[in-house]
């Protein structure tokens, strides 16, 4: 009982954020909604049993990539507003067409799952973990499973840091 | 029910009383103790020996004019000394300060809480505190304390890097990232992780100053630096928020290296039945101890060491810390495996 | 569920509507962390951990992908002086 009240509270908090991110006049406000929003999802999976992915939430997203945005947005603060004058050739009702498409087909794929009860699926039998605890589970997924997937991970995060430093020096 | 939530909620209120009273008084502390190394005495007027000195700053402070710069931003004005503040204090729902006692009857554990990702809780939280110094620079709008907020978060967010890689080889040694596990851990293998990991201790003590923006790495704040650093804006109350969450980060990061390094609440040789008689120390005691050491040498270092310039301070975070860190956890995978 | 939809649709109109591009990359970011609570969802009804695994790489991936974005975006400014999407045409003329 206490749980769905936390879910639903905790639901509310990231959607209104969510929404004020996207209807924001100043950037810098908006970095910092999206921060919270980061850390009301942290919360949402510390409800949901996911310690590890919490923390790693808050480290790397709302530690990291967010004072990323900060910086940069700190660095271009333009003296005008960045929204001052509309493109004739931007179809903001289009965009918003789209956004109402993808909602009413989401909505259908619910209610299609509604009316068929979903049958239990056989989930393949995960490899025994000799450890409980939800890092060492995590953990032992990543390095056992998904090695590879983890390593090419690095190797996408390696040529993502070269690639930032070499756009972002002045004279090569 | 009384056990769940009251308790912890007692213990909520003891340990952030005592942490504000012990940061106000690490101010004075602070004071005496680079006047005792400059051949000084330091505050001697308020109280006797200068003892009540931290309240008068604090009357000081709490009268003084708040002032707001006209086009700051207020709102982010006034948050950001309190991001500041609150990761500080939060932290010390993890620390521990002794095992599971037994107190009026019930057994009562000397933590606020032990949860399974401890210290990592405690490297995110310390990431989430970067913001504090970011937005005080921004609000202020003006250009010095946006350029100085600038380099104190580009100084701490580089330190953080080589401060995790070496927690990883300490998690590595304990096998756990609950801190009440890793001070077990220490007991069950006989060493203090000091003597295990030097190298670590070395590159977390050096990661910890820079963190907190303390000398010899205080270039973000100093007086003589841009105009004052990024919190030129800031007085009265405010301001004391800054300082006050600048020392609760250092009373966090001398408790988390003493957790991590030091076995946290034992005695030193925890093991040997002949020095039994050092368990009558409670363990809170042991514990309030040894980080009352490492404050006393973050402050000794403070006044002895000169400030490193900008761009030395990030040649040692990044061309010197991290492939120590790297070397560091190398190292101890390959002993760890080894010795299996 | 239904949550990890309605933020993938707020940030679907954040992406389409807004000009700062930015704010653009940060609905990216809320489209990316939609995903992932769908995932970590998904994750706890089913008992297994797998989400979770595939959640750390999106975000390893997120990280990488804003790290770079942003690297492009202040390329840009420095040669355009301009963050407004609808002027960042270089391509015609």
């Amino acid at each position: 009982m206490a749980q769905a009240i936390a879910f639903y509270v905790i639901a509310a908090c990231i959607l209104g954020f969510g929404v004020l991110v996207i209807s924001t006049k100043d950037t810098v406000h908006s970095v910092l909604f999206l921060v919270l929003d980061f850390l009301f999802v942290a919360a949402l999976y510390v409800l949901l049993g996911a310690q590890f992915l919490a923390a790693i939430q808050v480290l790397v997203y709302a530690g990291g990539i967010v004072v990323l945005y900060l910086f940069v947005v700190m660095l271009v603060n333009l003296k005008r507003p960045p929204e001052a004058h509309s493109d004739p050739h931007r179809r903001t009702k289009l965009g918003f067409g789209l956004a109402a498409a993808v909602l009413v087909e989401l909505g259908a794929i619910a209610a299609y799952g509604y009316a068929r009860p979903a049958t239990a699926f056989a989930m393949p039998a995960a490899a025994a973990m000799p450890v409980s605890g939800n890092t060492e589970q995590v953990g032992w997924l990543l390095y056992t499973s998904y090695l590879i997937p983890f390593e090419i991970a690095s190797m996408l995060l390696l040529v993502a840091m070269i690639g930032a430093i070499v756009l972002a020096k002045r004279e090569l | 029910m009384i056990d769940e939530l009251l308790i912890p909620l007692l213990k909520i209120v003891i340990v952030l009383n005592a942490t504000l009273v012990a940061v106000t008084y690490m101010v004075l502390l602070e004071r005496k103790v680079i006047a005792w190394a400059q051949s000084r005495l330091g505050p001697m007027r308020v109280g006797p020996y200068g003892v009540l000195q931290p309240i008068a700053d604090a009357i000081k402070l709490m009268i003084k004019e708040d002032i707001t710069p006209v086009r700051a931003d207020r709102w982010v004005f006034t948050a950001a000394p309190i991001i500041s503040m609150v990761p500080a204090l939060i932290v010390y729902a993890v620390i521990p300060f002794g095992p599971t006692i037994h107190l009026f009857g019930r057994s009562v554990s000397l933590y606020i809480t032990d949860i399974n990702v401890g210290l990592l809780y405690i490297v995110s939280v310390a990431s989430v505190g970067v913001y504090g110094i970011i937005l005080a620079g921004y609000a202020s709008n003006s250009k010095y304390p946006l350029l100085a907020s600038l380099r104190a978060s580009a100084q701490l967010i580089s330190y953080e890097v080589a401060v995790t890689l070496t927690l990883v080889s300490v998690i590595l040694m304990a096998g756990s990232l609950s801190m009440v596990e890793i001070v077990n851990a220490q007991y069950n293998q006989h060493v203090w992780f000091v003597f295990a990991q030097p190298m670590a201790f070395v590159i977390v003590l050096i990661g910890g100053l820079a963190e907190t923006n303390r000398a010899p790495f205080d270039l973000p704040e100093a007086e003589q630096e841009l105009t004052g650093g990024f919190h030129t804006e800031y007085s009265g109350m405010r301001f004391a928020l800054f300082f006050l969450a600048e020392y609760a980060n250092m009373i966090v990061v001398s408790s988390v290296v003493v957790t991590l390094f030091f076995a946290g609440w034992l005695p030193p040789f925890p093991n040997t039945p002949a020095l039994h008689v050092l368990y009558y120390v409670p363990s809170w005691a042991w514990f309030l101890i040894k980080s009352f050491v490492f404050l006393y040498l973050f402050i000794w270092i403070r006044a002895t060491l000169p400030r490193y310039r900008y761009d030395q301070l990030m040649n040692i975070g990044w061309k010197v810390l991290i492939p120590l860190a790297i070397v560091n956890l190398v190292i101890t995978g390959i002993v760890k495996v080894a010795l299996i | 569920m239904l949550l990890s939809a309605s933020l993938f649709i707020i940030g679907v109109i954040g992406v389409m509507v807004r000009r700062n591009i930015i704010i653009i990359f940060m609905s990216i970011e809320l489209i990316l962390n939609a995903v992932n609570i769908n995932l970590v969802a998904f994750s706890a009804q089913l008992g297994n951990q797998i989400g979770q695994v595939f959640a750390v790489f999106v975000i390893a991936v997120a990280a990488a992908e804003a790290a770079v974005g942003l690297g492009i975006i202040l390329a840009f400014y420095r040669n355009k002086e301009t963050i407004n999407i609808d002027e960042m045409n270089l391509m015609r003329s």
